[in-house]
Order: C-alpha cells, then structure tokens, then sequence
C-alpha cells in the first residue's frame, strides 16, 4: 500500500479525535447529570439502560 | 402496579445523557465505523494517479460535509435564538457549533495530510480554499470563546451575531473552487463531478452517513449537556433567590 504514513496519520487522529470527543461527551453528561434532580432532566429519558 | 424509578432512587444512580435510543445509536455508529474502515482499506479500489492516498476522501468529503451541516444549524439556531428567544435554538446552536468546529478541524488536518502526497505540500497560503476554511474554523471558534464568556441572555445575543456573520463564509468556502479555480489547488466537488468509481463513490457515501449519524449522536448528547447546565444554573439562582427571600422574611420579623 503506497502512502501508509499518510494514511494512518489521517485516519488516526480522525477516528482518535471523535473517540476522545464521544468519551469526554458522554462523561461530562454523566458528572452534569448527577447534579441535577431527575426532575428537571428535561429533554432526555431518566432511565438507564 | 411497581413504581418505578422514584425520584429518590433515581438521584442516585448515574444516569448520565444517554438513552435507549442513543445507546443504539452509538452501537450502530461504531459498527459502521468498523465497516467504513474495512470499506476504505480493502474494498476501494486505488486511483490511477493518487493511489492509495486517495483514501483520505472517505473521511475528509464527510467531515467537510458535516462541517457546513454543524454550522448552518448554528446559524439556524442563532437566528431562532435572535427572533424567537428560544432556548432550546440557543443551545441546539452551541451544541452544532462545537461539533461543527472539531469536524472542521479535521477537514483541515486531513486535507493537509492528502496534500502532501497529491499537491507535495501541507499548506498554500495562497490557495482560497484552504485559506477560507481557515478563516471559517476560527471564526467558529471566535463563536465558542464568545459564548464561553458568560452564562446570561446578552452573552448568546453576542455569539448569536457571530455565528451569523461566520455563516456569511460559508457559501464562500463551497464555491471558492469555482469562483477562483485557478487560485486553488483543490479539485471541485467529488460527489457532482462524477469521476468517482462505483466502489469509491459507494465508500465516500457510506461515510458520509456514518459520519451523519455520529454527528446526530453527539448533538443529542451534547443537547442534553447544554440543557443540563442551563438547568442547574437555573437551579442555583433559584435557591439563592429563596434563600435572599427567607433572609428578608426574618429580617422583617426580627425588626417588628
């Protein structure tokens, strides 16, 4: 395969990026959450999956 | 018939922002990100000029479609926010805007990337595609750093106007390549040009719709976000006002 370095780079930090994002998305949600009464969670279902 | 869950039990568990349906949301995501990269390496065929570089277009053309997808929602949002005072527009705006900024700073990585192998350099400060995006990019950025700055109504007024004036660039950024195509090393839209092989044009789709159904993912959930932080804000100012209430209420009685 001819410009692998390239490639990995590229996709790599695409796909690093989006995980870190989703990961620090999903565990800012949960420390926001946690302070908030499940009463005013508007917008969002209150039951775990 | 069980209650379930009381309030009670429900403050202590961690419920976080997902739900039912993002759960599988984010499954399906994951699946087609794992079909995607399959796609992309060992299905796709390599081009006659570029060869294998020309891999980098099954996530640059998506995160550069999502980019312009975030920031006319921002700008959709702001204006509901200007016209409506609408809080949910408001927050739908910020939300589109962070997404749409990390997207768009993957277009620019990516592209520098598949640059370097198809132009031989990273970066042509003299190219209007790549200069206008940059100017996009942080122009959004400028909108995040003004909505950072406070919490209240004159704070979302201000990254509102930003936010439209960043849209003013928008259409300049997609037809820069037609408008100066002999100031851009940038080749035209590759979904209307009609160049693309069956495979690759298959690929390019396929990743576009995994990356529009990431993007979905994260907009509900940094929906959620935004409404949560609005609500214990909310939530805060409304304890303090009860309790400068109570306050003044033992005041009075202390004095009579």
């Amino acid at each position: 395969m001819t410009h692998l370095g390239y490639l990995l780079v590229g996709w790599g930090v695409t796909l690093g990026v989006g995980a870190a994002y989703s990961f620090r998305l999903v565990r800012r949600g949960r420390v926001v959450a946690s302070r908030v009464p499940v009463s005013r969670r508007r917008w969002m279902t209150a039951e775990d999956k | 018939m069980t209650e379930t869950p009381t309030v009670a039990q429900g403050e202590t568990r961690t419920v976080g922002t997902a739900s039912r349906t993002t759960w599988w949301l984010g499954l399906v995501v994951l699946v087609g990100t794992v079909a995607l990269v399959l796609l992309a390496f060992f299905v796709a065929p390599e081009d006659d000029e570029q060869r294998d570089a020309v891999r980098m277009i099954f996530i640059h053309v998506p995160a550069a479609f999502l980019t312009y997808v975030a920031f006319v929602t921002t700008a959709i949002g702001s204006i509901m926010w200007l016209w409506k005072r609408s809080v949910w527009w408001d927050i739908t705006a910020y939300a589109a805007a962070e997404i749409g900024v990390i997207f768009c700073a993957l277009t620019l990585f990516t592209g520098s990337i598949w640059g370097r192998p198809t132009w031989n350099t990273y970066w042509d400060w003299g190219d209007v595609r790549l200069v206008t995006t940059l100017i996009l990019f942080l122009l959004m950025v400028g909108y995040l750093s003004v909505r950072s700055m406070g919490d209240d109504e004159a704070t979302s007024t201000r990254a509102a106007v930003v936010g439209l004036i960043a849209m003013i660039n928008l259409p300049i950024v997609n037809r820069s390549v037609e408008w100066w195509f002999d100031r851009t090393l940038h080749q035209k839209s590759s979904l209307t040009d009609g160049n693309l092989e069956d495979m690759t044009l298959f690929t390019m789709v396929f990743g576009l719709v995994v990356f529009g159904l990431f993007f979905g993912w994260a907009m509900i959930h940094r929906f959620r976000v935004g409404w949560l932080e609005r609500e214990l804000r909310v939530g805060d100012l409304d304890d303090a006002l009860a309790a400068r209430r109570a306050e003044a209420i033992d005041h009075q009685e202390s004095s009579t």
